[in-house]
């Protein structure tokens, strides 16, 4: 930067253009190798000579994932999305509605129960699976979906994001509200609720994602190949001594690309997400 | 910090009970929107704080009585051992080692990931055409788990052979193919977990710094150019002293994020066959993992798990306290 600050801006911005271009290639190529070897079969993949896209294309990669049994991969993609589509939205709305009722519901002891909601905030996600599972394998959640899915619907994070919402939502709004007869829940309901759309898209978008990508706790309580997800099956034939490359790399595509879409769709809610929240671990 | 909600304002109390008792005393009036209060509150609150005492407090307690037990293949208490687990585990090699090498992945990855996720989000702002493609292209690595990137790195990048990606491109510079993740002298398999890890997260960390960067009035630039002002100096004088609190937020993250390692290690090095003995390296996750679900020892995961909680905690507190200092004047 030092060498480019005398350059006329013409210069400058040529550079940077070409720094971007660069950039972006590197940031993207590893998506083009992913479906690349998706589509290739094993002998081209491990040929000494390179080739940069399959002379013929083997789609067969991506029907052998749920043909072959063994792979299991439509049962476990179909676990992810089970986990995923009810954690996002079950999560986010218990976060908002405890967010609703810790900033608006005046009842004595409030301020106790959003430090004992704090305080967690304090305990690292992953660290604690130990824990977890002891809670979650008493009550039999070993190898079930709900085992899965029960300890990551409760987020703190998000309520204290909804609470800082409601905080500042104006209070004109609930007052007229109330005027027409509304309670509390009502209120939460018809008012509050309503208008918590992108606060909701966010955090719900971001939910999902942590959800499908996740790893360790998936690992720790789902082992028996029914509760795999799909990020399990994968990982179970990458560390196994499996051969088959390209089905890996099939998989692997089928999991990612719903995710892209969606990072491709709903992007401005993703990056609105990460913006006020910062969350994660 | 974060303590006291605000009072409840005078209105809902007023506003709240006219209709239903006409003419109450000030108790009834009290009371009755009190207890309706109480069950509006329980509805909305109750499942997450339910959900929240069970996962998080009971879980926390009884594993903490755990570690105090000797518990290998039951999650019962009852047989006390003291701080056994705890002498144990401090004493076990095998974990002091762990903790050396995520404490040496951390000072690697998380400068590396700060000046890259800096440096792209400065990039990104400063473009005038394709900015939203840019951020796109940077920010959707972050929607491949950890295991998929694995496989790619692990299988296609840094497979070891002379036709794989690394390789390849270390021949133009006259380097020798080598296995990436095999060769543990020198250890080349840190640039595996570090390239990995920094495509996973450097879009991520990008949106925050970008979100501080918009943040920043751009009076401030213009009158500093105004003084003459270019390049570096606006860089150092104006950009990086008003970043000061994404800074801090983000290199929080990224160490809580990097203590708690795990998914990449483990699909890059574990084998089917011998688990992670084979493994040049493990995290302190990895440890636990294997104590907790491969030896079944609960009592000594239990210990680990607080051992390690305690760490990242202190660190965060003492680098909240250390960069906090001197917040107000912001």
């Amino acid at each position: 930067m030092a060498t480019t600050r005398q350059l006329p801006p013409v210069v400058r911005r040529s550079v940077r253009g070409l720094m971007a271009g660069l950039l972006t290639v590197l940031f993207l190529a590893p998506f083009y190798l992913m479906l690349r070897n998706a589509l290739m079969d094993t002998q081209g993949l491990t040929s000494p000579d390179w080739t940069w896209w399959p002379s013929t294309m083997h789609w067969e990669n991506f029907t052998s994932l749920f043909s072959d049994p063994a792979l299991n991969m439509g049962q476990a993609l179909g676990n992810s999305l089970l986990v995923a589509a009810i954690t996002a939205p079950v999560s986010t709305l218990l976060a908002s509605a405890a967010g609703y009722a810790l900033a608006r519901i005046p009842i004595p002891g409030r301020g106790v129960l959003l430090a004992l909601v704090v305080a967690t905030l304090m305990i690292p996600g992953s660290v604690t699976f130990v824990p977890t599972f002891v809670v979650v394998g008493s009550m039999g959640g070993v190898n079930t979906l709900w085992g899965i899915i029960a300890p990551g619907l409760f987020n703190p994070f998000a309520v204290l994001l909804f609470r800082n919402f409601y905080l500042q939502f104006p209070s004109e709004i609930e007052e007229a509200g109330r005027l027409d007869g509304l309670g509390w829940l009502g209120l939460y309901r018809r008012i509050a609720l309503p208008s918590s759309g992108a606060m909701l898209a966010s955090l719900g978008a971001l939910a999902f994602i942590d959800s499908w990508n996740a790893f360790l706790w998936p690992l720790v309580i789902g082992q028996d190949p029914s509760a795999w997800t799909a990020q399990i099956a994968l990982s179970t034939f990458l560390t196994s001594q499996t051969i088959n490359l390209p089905g890996l790399f099939a998989g692997a595509v089928v999991t990612i690309a719903p995710l892209v879409a969606m990072f491709l769709v709903a992007q401005r809610y993703i990056v609105e997400g990460i913006a006020t929240s910062g969350l994660k671990g | 910090m974060m303590k006291s909600a605000p009072p409840p304002t005078l209105h809902h109390e007023r506003v709240g009970c006219p209709a239903a008792e006409p003419r109450g005393t000030a108790p009834v009036r009290r009371t009755r929107p009190d207890r309706r209060a109480w069950g509006a509150f329980a509805l909305l609150a109750g499942p997450l704080l339910i959900g929240l005492g069970l996962f998080k407090y009971v879980a926390i307690g009884w594993s903490f009585l755990l570690s105090l037990s000797e518990a290998r293949g039951t999650i019962a208490l009852g047989h006390w051992v003291g701080l056994d687990n705890y002498r144990t585990l401090l004493s076990d090699a095998v974990f002091r080692k762990s903790l050396g090498q995520i404490l040496l992945f951390t000072v690697f990855i998380v400068p590396v990931t700060f000046a890259a996720s800096l440096g792209l989000a400065l990039l990104v702002h400063r473009i005038r055409r394709g900015r939203a493609v840019l951020r796109t292209a940077f920010l959707i690595p972050a929607a491949v788990s950890y295991v998929a990137a694995s496989l790619l790195w692990k299988m296609s990048l840094f497979n070891g052979l002379p036709s794989g990606i690394a390789n390849t491109v270390g021949g133009w510079f006259g380097m020798d193919a080598v296995p990436w993740l095999q060769t543990t002298s020198p250890p080349l398999y840190w640039v595996v977990l570090i390239t990995l890890r920094l495509w996973l997260q450097v879009g991520f960390y990008m949106v925050l710094f970008l979100a501080g960067l918009q943040g920043i009035p751009k009076e401030m630039y213009e009158a500093a150019a105004l003084d003459g002002a270019t390049g570096l100096r606006l860089l150092r004088r104006i950009t990086l002293p008003m970043l000061r609190n994404t800074s801090v937020a983000v290199l929080m993250l990224q160490f809580i994020a990097a203590f708690q390692a795990f998914d990449e290690f483990y699909n890059l090095f574990n084998s089917g066959l011998s688990g992670s003995a084979a493994a040049p390296i493990r995290t302190p996750l990895g440890y636990l993992y294997d104590t907790a679900m491969g030896s079944q020892n609960y009592g000594l995961g239990s210990a680990g798990a607080f051992v390690l909680t305690a760490l990242i905690v202190g660190v965060t507190l003492i680098q909240g306290r250390l960069t906090g200092f001197g917040k107000g004047e912001e």
